[in-house]
């Protein structure tokens, strides 16, 4: 069985970012749709009394999973960089591990915007949701058009 | 609140086993202001080729500091949480750098804290990134959550 160009690409991403290794976070692939998974660890707690997740490395594993959605589906070997993200807390992330999705709302020629969804047990109560603008620094196009969830609509 | 922080300094911070983890440092606390510093470590970067660190990890210690400089404006603790970030990345930090966030709580309501930071590598007028945030005073108070139990701690 051959490794697809998708999953070679997120092989690649994961291997030169040592903060994804850091935080322990999983990507797994299902096609060109992309699970990520924060396994829970002690050290990611914020709030020890409650005890709740660092709000920060809910927003830090979004925009990763921002990223690595969008890397996989662009063209080109360099990074997508973030220009700014919009991180909304829904709910309080509890002491057990954390799933996030994103989708690519469009792929311009320079800018790509891209919203993404992070949940526990339930996926319909997400705890986290962030709003991603990045820079796409050398020439990129969508590998799979018909995964994004924005589509023109073609008149004929 | 404010004379507790400065007594407990960095200790106070590092209660959060993010911040703790993280290595960050409490540089500077004023009314409704605080200043964090979070070393550089090879762990942290976001992309080998270019050494820089990921954006998760100035997400992580903003929304800390932020956090933060909401404690030093309050005049007795009361839990709080993330509402919202909204980060502009303006520049990638130099390599090997540590990151230092100052933060500022310009407006407290009754449930409400509004702050805005800058975070920076060596010259706080160049700075790297700029936040707007907003807090939930009294987040935790009991019996608000909806579905809330009283341990909070699902059946085993």
């Amino acid at each position: 069985m051959t490794t697809s160009p998708a999953a070679q690409k997120l092989a690649d991403l994961i291997q030169r970012t040592p903060y994804i290794r850091r935080l322990g976070v999983r990507m797994d692939l299902a096609g060109d749709e992309m699970t990520a998974v924060l396994p829970y660890a002690e050290t990611l707690i914020g709030d020890p009394g409650l005890p709740a997740l660092h709000g920060g490395v809910l927003g830090a594993f979004l925009e990763l999973t921002a990223l690595a959605q969008l890397f996989i589906l662009t063209e080109g070997d360099h990074q997508p960089r973030p220009i700014g993200v919009t991180v909304e807390y829904l709910r309080s992330g509890r002491p057990v591990d954390t799933y996030a999705r994103a989708q690519i709302k469009r792929i311009g020629s320079r800018i790509a915007n891209v919203y993404a969804e992070a949940w526990q047990e339930t996926r319909a109560a997400p705890i986290t949701c962030l709003h991603g603008r990045f820079l796409l620094t050398s020439p990129t196009h969508p590998s799979q058009a018909s995964s994004s969830p924005v589509q023109t609509v073609s008149t004929t | 609140m404010l004379t507790i922080l400065q007594d407990m300094g960095s200790y106070a911070l590092r209660a959060s086993p993010q911040a703790k983890a993280l290595g960050f440092t409490l540089m500077a606390i004023a009314q409704g202001e605080a200043t964090v510093r979070c070393p550089y470590h090879p762990d942290l970067v976001g992309d080998v080729e270019t050494g820089v660190v990921a954006g998760g990890v100035v997400t992580t210690l903003l929304d800390h500091t932020c956090g933060h400089a909401v404690l030093a404006a309050l005049d007795t603790f009361r839990p709080i949480a993330t509402l919202d970030l909204r980060i502009d990345y303006l520049r990638a930090a130099e390599p090997g750098c540590d990151i230092t966030t100052h933060a500022q709580c310009y407006k407290l309501t009754r449930s409400v804290a509004f702050v805005r930071a800058i975070a920076f590598d060596r010259d706080r007028d160049d700075p790297v990134a700029t936040v707007q945030a907003t807090f939930m005073l009294d987040s935790s108070r009991p019996g608000r959550r909806k579905g809330a139990t009283n341990t909070g701690e699902a059946a085993a």
